[in-house]
């Protein structure tokens, strides 16, 4: 997201350690300690940010604005009034606060459910990585099998699944179906074969610790960066999910706020229904705002965690 | 089983009239709907019982009827449930119904809608349970579209007759008279655009509902329903005096390409850029809402009329409550459609802001009276009472609407965007909906 741009956009390249010899610097071969500059290149990333950020600016923007500041304001400045606490407070009580449910259900589904998957692919992509069994070259082809599917795509059975063991329209529909993220078990296995050096689990055994113990006080330590990647992305997966409740869910009261979102934008469109777009745009920025708080409290081991086993040491 | 599990495939698919179809030729071995008598005293005795009741409805004045219900019948739970509006809660009724599982007992089913449900029996017939009595007790318009092939499969819920919706502001500004006929309007049209380009007397983008009430209101009859048997015919001189006066407004590029219901439509309704709007008589309460900024700007006016002098109207939208043949507790469930669309409900809802179909409330003098100050005190209900009488009964639509309806942008929206003809464009939506009709086991004509 955009976190990471600015981080890079705006590090200082180390100064260099002595002065160059200026006679020859414009046909210097490249070093990342010390970039050629491109007026061409600057201008692109520039219209790149400006592009990315001008969505964001216009939701915080609008958030300030009442349903009648949105239709007689200029989109990407303020109105007149602020209204953003006005808002805030409306988005929490309209309809007897179902807003703070719809957050506490998406809480939820994203606690239990990528959470789980989370454990599940740190389990298993551990398992796969460093223990020898007997099919795992067919369980290795199922899973980039899997990563290839669509979660879309499996929507559909899915719900006809759910419905034949009447588990639709409960919290279960969603949950389930999150718990399998197989695109984070082959990262994890991927990271786990890199990040445990098999020497140190095999120390661990002499010294007679259990597998249990070698899993927990050796590997996991280890693995910390890979988990929270996985973690970033079944949460982001599992906070944004729409269509996977969409089709499972029919009862508002199990909602997660993508669901709950898009109905009240909805009211709007119907005869008798009150619009109340200014209550859209704000909660939409609530929405963002954890997924923000995680990007940015978990991104330094986001970024080491990416680019773990990309270099030789 | 793989019949079944076909069917339900199909269910979930995206068109929610596929099922339907599909279970309307292959023979109805689910039809959960019996046709046993149920008199007030099981329905007062079911009451007493207590029970609980599902509701699909996304009108906001149905959770506070159901509260008023509940309080009148304390052993009685009503579970109100927003599923989705229109065509969403159309896709979940249908896959609900392909799954035998989470069918509500009541469901809010518009009038374009309800005739595929009642076809296929998805809905009950609820003659059964004494609607028959309920004759003469809502407008024509309606009353008529919740009854097909001797069955009433719905209670009218609210209604929409026809008004048009003017911005005075722009009209005293540029000196523009109301208009009172299509012809007049175009022209006004011409005036106001010209004044002012960013002006435009109305939007549209191609609409199914507003194109069908259009016909409706000319006179155009294209849909002829007889069971399976469907006639579809846009050539006649109702569908032609529509296409001319229409095409006149987009080849002159007089309606806005604005599309409905968006947040550009409220702001333009807000800003005089688009002036008038031809709908419902339910549209108030959107006004007040979501066009607060313009509020005494408006004002509501009579329908253009096609023929100069005639007084004809049409319907716009509106809903009933049908019941679907596989809800469980029907007799509280019938007692619960009732009393939202026929009793004490409906007051409450009125109160609420929905434009009723009961004559008895469109002719009385307490709602005839009620100021509006949104549109500077203007006792618009007369209007819309007065518009609600004007309609032809006789109007069809098919018992695919739904799909039909999904189809029209693909097809006569063409008109708006491309060179093509309005004409051209109904053909073509004409031979599609053929097509799909046969293909769905009915049998069309043209």
């Amino acid at each position: 997201m955009t976190g990471s741009t600015g981080t890079t956009a705006t590090r200082p390249a180390a100064p260099p350690k002595q002065a160059a010899p200026r006679l020859r610097t414009p046909r210097r071969p490249y070093s990342p300690s010390r970039p050629r500059r491109s007026v061409l290149l600057t201008v692109l990333t520039a219209v790149v940010l400006v592009y990315s950020l001008l969505p964001l600016l216009w939701l915080v923007l609008s958030a300030t604005k009442s349903q009648e500041g949105l239709s007689r304001s200029f989109g990407l400045w303020f109105d007149r009034d602020i209204d953003l606490w006005h808002n805030i407070t409306e988005t929490f009580t309209y309809q007897d606060g179902v807003f703070l449910r719809w957050l506490l259900n998406t809480l939820m589904y994203v606690v239990v459910g990528a959470g789980g998957a989370t454990l599940l692919a740190v389990l298993g992509g551990y398992a796969l990585a460093k223990f020898d069994f007997p099919g795992k070259r067919a369980v290795f082809a199922v899973v980039i099998g899997a990563v290839a599917v669509p979660t879309t795509a499996l929507a559909v059975p899915t719900f006809l699944m759910f419905s034949k063991i009447g588990l639709t329209d409960t919290p279960w529909a969603v949950i389930i179906p999150s718990l399998i993220s197989p695109f984070g078990l082959y990262l994890m296995w991927v990271f786990a074969t890199e990040a445990i050096p098999t020497e140190l689990m095999e120390a661990a055994r002499i010294d007679g610790a259990s597998e249990l113990r070698t899993f927990f006080q050796v590997a996991l330590p280890l693995l910390a960066p890979g988990t929270v990647t996985v973690l970033l992305f079944t949460t982001v997966a599992t906070w944004n999910n729409y269509f996977l409740p969409l089709i499972m869910l029919k009862d508002p009261d199990w909602y997660p706020l993508t669901l709950g979102l898009d109905a009240w934008n909805k009211q709007a469109q119907t005869a008798g229904g009150e619009a109340v777009f200014n209550l859209v745009v704000t909660g939409s920025l609530l929405t963002i705002v954890p997924l923000v708080a995680a990007f940015l409290s978990l991104q330094k081991y986001w970024q080491s965690g990416l680019s773990a086993g990309s270099v030789k040491e | 089983m793989p019949k079944h599990s076909r069917r339900l495939l199909r269910g979930i698919g995206l068109v929610a009239a596929l099922a339907l179809g599909a279970t309307a030729c292959g023979g109805s071995d689910d039809d959960g709907s019996s046709d046993k008598k149920v008199g007030s005293a099981d329905i007062s005795a079911a009451l007493k019982k207590g029970g609980t009741v599902t509701v699909w409805a996304w009108d906001p004045t149905v959770k506070t009827v159901a509260a008023q219900f509940e309080k009148k019948y304390p052993n009685v739970t009503v579970k109100v449930v927003n599923a989705g509006t229109g065509n969403d809660q159309y896709k979940a009724l249908t896959n609900a119904i392909s799954a035998k599982k989470g069918v509500p007992d009541v469901a809010q089913i518009e009038y374009y809608a309800i005739g595929q449900y009642a076809l296929t029996k998805g809905v009950t017939d609820l003659k059964a349970y004494g609607a028959g009595k309920l004759d003469g007790t809502y407008s024509p318009g309606p009353w008529n579209s919740v009854q097909s092939g001797g069955g009433i499969y719905g209670l009218p819920m609210d209604s929409g007759p026809m008004a048009l919706f003017y911005n005075k502001k722009v009209f005293d500004k540029y000196k523009i008279a109301v208009p009172t006929t299509w012809e007049e309007y175009v022209e006004a049209g011409r005036t106001l655009h010209k004044a002012n380009p960013k002006a435009y007397i109305t939007s549209d983008v191609g609409d199914a509902g507003l194109t069908t009430s259009l016909l409706w209101q000319a006179g155009s009859r294209p849909y002829k329903v007889d069971g399976t048997k469907v006639g579809i015919d846009f050539s006649d001189a109702g569908a032609k005096k529509y296409t001319d006066t229409w095409q006149q407004l987009i080849d002159e590029k007089l309606v806005a390409p604005v599309t409905g219901w968006t947040d550009d439509w409220y702001k333009g309704l807000g800003d005089g850029t688009i002036a008038t709007l031809p709908t419902g008589a339910w549209m108030p309460g959107n006004f007040t809402t979501g066009v607060k900024n313009a509020s005494g700007d408006w004002r509501v006016a009579p329908m253009p009329q096609w023929t100069k002098g005639e007084n004809k109207s049409a319907e716009n939208g509106g809903s009933s409550l049908a019941m679907p043949s596989l809800a469980k507790n029907k007799e509280l469930a019938y007692a619960f459609t009732e009393f939202t669309a026929a009793g004490a409900g409906v007051q409450t809802r009125i109160d609420g802001g929905a434009f009723p179909a009961t004559t008895k409330d469109l002719n009385s003098r307490k709602f005839q009276d009620t100021e509006f100050p949104y549109f500077g005190g203007q006792k618009a209900n007369k209007i819309f009472a007065d518009s609600a009488k004007a309609v032809p009964s006789d109007w069809k639509y098919l018992p695919y609407q739904v799909y039909a309806n999904s189809i029209f942008n693909d097809t006569v929206g063409k008109a708006y965007i491309s060179g093509t003809k309005l004409t051209a464009g109904l053909t073509s939506w004409q031979d599609a909906s053929v097509k799909y009709g046969n293909e769905q086991g009915f049998t069309v004509e043209k």
